[in-house]
C-alpha cells in the first residue's frame, strides 16, 4: 500500500552550517495517527517545513501519498494540510475570509468555499466569530482557526505542529475528540507535541527524533511494553508508619497517607497489595506518579548517539 | 491545478488585495486625492498661471498627465510592497507558499491588486483634475496601454522590494529615496527641453521619463522622447521585472529557508 508519507535519507543543513537533519527515514501509513516527538531543536519543525515546502531540503526523498515532491510538489501539496506551530494568518482579516481565501488558494470555487467555511466554523465552534478579525480571537480560538484552515481543502494527510500549545484543558479535550473523529473518517494525522500524554492518548505509532536523527520509530504499545519500571502512588486510609516496607519492592512513604511504589519489569503489583493488606494498610486509590511515556522519552534521549 | 482552479486562485488573491486597500481607504486612496489636489492648486493654478505655456499647452494642462502618472506609479508600487511585505512579516505568506498555486499566479494576483489600486487612484485624481482644467485625450489607446504597462511595472517593482525588505523601514526607503526623486526629475513638472543638453541626456537614463512622456503624449500629443522607444523601454523593464519576480518566487529567495 502507498504510504501517506514516506521519507528516505532526508538531510538539511542550513546556510549558517547548522545540521538540522542527518538522514532521517520515516514511513507513515494511510489512516495512521502518528506522533513525532523530540526536544526543542531536534528537527521536527524542519521535517514538517520540508514536507510543506517552507524549507528546502539538502538531500533525500519525500513522497506524499506516492507523489515525490521533487517531481510534482503542487499535487503533493493538495494532499497535505498543515497546522504550524506559530500563528501565520493575517490578524487583520476576518475569520470567515481567512477560511474562504484558503479554499480559493486550492482552486475551490467560491460557493463551495463558503459552504465548507460554514461547515468548519460550526464544527470548530467559531460560527459566532465569523465576522471577527483574527487578532481579536483567544489563543484557543486561533488554534482552532488554523485547524479549520488546514482542513478546508479536505487533505488526506494533516500535519499538526504542537496544536494544543497554550490551549486550556477543556478546549484541548474537545480538540482531541475532533482529531480522533477526522482520523476515524480516514484522514492520516501526524502530530508533534511536547505534551507526551497527548501522544499516548491520541497516537498509534510514534517516532522520536533527536539531534536530527530518528531515535526510535514503532508503535506506542511496543514502546510502553519496553519500559523497565513504573512508579505508582497509593493513597491509603489511616495513618501510615514511616518505616513501612515491602520486601523485594522499592517502597517509600511520602506522607501520612501516600506510599510510592516502584515496579520493576517482571514484578507484580498484586504482591504489593497483598503485603500491604497483611500490614493492615488499606489502599483507597492508585495513580501513576509520572507519565510513563515521558520517562521512556527521557531514557531514549539519554542514550549515546 | 487545472486552468479553472488557477483562475479561482488568481481571483481569490486579487479579491483579497482589493478588499485590503478598500478597507483602509483613508490610508490608500484618500492621500493621493488630497496631495494631487494641492499640486493642482499650487503648481497648476497659483504658480502655473505665472509660468505660462509649456509644450504649447497651459502649464496646468501640461502638468496634469504627469501628476496622474505619478499617482499611478506610487500607488501601484505602494500597494504591492506593503501588502506582500505585510504577508511576509506576519507569516501569512505561508498560506500561499504551502498551497499548490503556481508562482506566476501568486505574482499575477498581487500585481492585479496593485494595478487595480493604481487605476482607481488614477480615476480619482483625473476626476479631481477636471475641476481645474480641461483634459484632452490625444490617443485613448495609447493612454490605456501606458497606464496598463506602467502600473504592472511598478507593481512588480514593489513586489521585488517586498521580497528583499527585512523591516518596514526597507519598504519606505525605495519610494522615498529612489522613486520620488526619479518621478520629480522625470519631467512631471517640466519639459526636458528646458534642461541644458547634459542634464537632458542624463535624464534619458531615468525610466520615469519614458513613462511620463508616453502618457503625456497619449493625453496631449506632445512628448520629450520618441514614443515607440518609450513604450519599448517600459515593456522591456516590465518583462525583466516580471522574470525576476518570478525567479524570486520560484526559488523561494527570502521566503523559504
Amino acid at each position: 500500500m502507498t504510504a501517506a508519507l514516506e521519507i528516505e535519507g532526508l538531510e538539511k543543513t542550513y546556510e549558517n552550517g547548522f545540521v538540522a537533519l542527518q538522514g532521517i527515514d520515516l514511513r507513515v501509513e494511510p489512516g495512521d495517527f502518528f506522533a513525532l516527538l523530540g526536544p526543542n531543536g531536534a528537527g521536527k519543525s524542519t521535517t514538517i517545513g520540508i514536507i510543506s515546502s517552507l524549507v528546502a531540503k539538502s538531500a533525500g526523498k519525500v513522497c506524499v501519498h506516492g507523489i515525490d515532491i521533487n517531481h510534482n510538489f503542487p499535487l503533493a501539496k493538495t494532499y497535505l494540510g498543515l497546522v504550524p506551530q506559530e500563528f501565520n494568518f493575517n490578524v487583520f482579516e476576518k475569520v470567515e475570509d481567512i477560511l474562504t481565501n484558503q479554499a480559493g488558494y486550492y482552486g475551490i470555487p467560491r460557493d463551495e468555499a463558503l459552504r465548507r467555511t460554514e461547515h468548519f466554523l460550526e464544527r470548530l465552534g467559531l460560527a459566532e466569530k465569523r465576522d471577527t478579525r483574527a487578532r481579536m480571537l483567544s489563543g484557543g480560538m486561533k488554534r482552532r482557526l488554523m485547524i479549520a484552515r488546514a482542513l478546508i481543502h479536505d487533505p488526506k494527510l494533516l500535519i499538526l505542529d504542537e496544536p494544543t500549545a497554550g490551549v486550556d484543558i477543556e478546549m484541548r479535550r474537545s480538540m482531541y475528540d475532533f482529531l480522533r473523529e477526522i482520523n476515524a473518517a480516514g484522514t492520516t494525522i501526524i502530530l508533534t507535541t511536547h505534551y507526551l500524554e497527548e501522544a499516548e492518548a491520541l497516537c498509534r505509532n510514534i517516532a522520536i527524533i533527536n539531534n536530527g536523527k530518528i531515535v526510535t520509530n514503532r508503535s506506542i504499545k511496543d514502546l510502553l511494553r519496553d519500559l523497565h519500571k513504573e512508579v505508582f502512588l497509593l493513597d491509603c486510609a489511616g495513618q501510615l508508619d514511616e518505616g513501612l516496607s515491602v520486601p523485594g519492592f522499592d517502597v517509600a512513604v511520602l506522607d501520612d497517607h501516600t506510599v510510592q511504589v516502584v515496579i520493576e519489569k517482571g514484578q507484580n503489583l498484586a504482591e504489593v497489595f497483598a503485603a500491604l493488606h497483611e500490614k493492615q494498610v488499606s489502599v483507597v486509590s492508585m495513580r501513576n506518579e509520572a507519565n510513563r511515556l515521558e520517562q521512556m522519552f527521557v531514557n531514549l534521549l539519554e542514550q549515546p548517539a | 491545478m487545472n486552468r479553472y482552479e488557477q483562475y479561482v486562485a488568481f481571483m481569490t488573491i486579487m479579491r483579497k488585495e482589493i478588499r485590503r486597500y478598500l478597507r483602509i481607504w483613508s490610508q490608500t486612496l484618500l492621500p493621493s486625492a488630497i496631495t494631487m489636489s494641492l499640486y493642482y492648486v499650487i503648481f497648476g493654478n497659483l504658480i502655473g498661471s505665472r509660468i505660462g505655456e509649456m509644450g504649447g499647452f497651459s502649464y496646468m494642462e501640461f502638468v496634469v498627465p504627469g501628476l496622474i502618472m505619478m499617482a499611478i506609479v506610487t500607488n501601484s508600487y505602494a500597494n504591492v510592497v506593503a501588502s506582500f511585505f505585510g504577508a511576509k512579516f506576519n507569516n501569512s505568506v505561508e498560506e500561499l507558499l504551502v498551497s499548490p498555486i503556481p508562482p506566476y499566479i501568486i505574482l499575477c494576483g498581487y500585481v492585479a491588486g496593485g494595478v487595480s489600486r493604481g487605476l482607481l487612484v488614477a480615476v480619482i485624481v483625473t476626476a479631481v483634475s477636471l475641476f481645474f482644467t480641461r483634459l484632452p485625450i490625444y490617443s485613448p489607446l495609447l493612454v490605456i496601454l501606458v497606464v496598463a504597462l506602467t502600473s504592472i511595472l511598478f507593481s512588480l517593482l514593489g513586489f521585488i522590494n517586498a521580497v528583499f525588505a527585512n523591516t518596514f523601514d526597507d519598504i519606505s526607503i525605495v519610494p522615498t529615496f529612489v522613486l520620488t526623486p526619479l518621478t520629480y526629475l522625470g519631467g512631471v513638472f517640466y519639459s526636458l527641453d528646458l534642461l541644458p543638453d547634459f542634464w537632458a541626456t542624463v535624464s534619458q537614463a531615468n525610466p520615469l521619463v519614458y513613462v511620463v512622456s508616453a502618457f503625456r503624449f497619449g493625453m496631449l500629443g506632445v512628448s520629450d522622447v520618441n514614443i515607440a522607444f518609450a513604450i519599448s523601454m517600459i515593456l522591456l523593464c516590465m518583462l525583466v521585472a516580471f522574470w525576476y519576480s518570478l525567479h524570486l518566487l520560484r526559488t523561494g529567495k527570502r521566503l523559504r529557508t
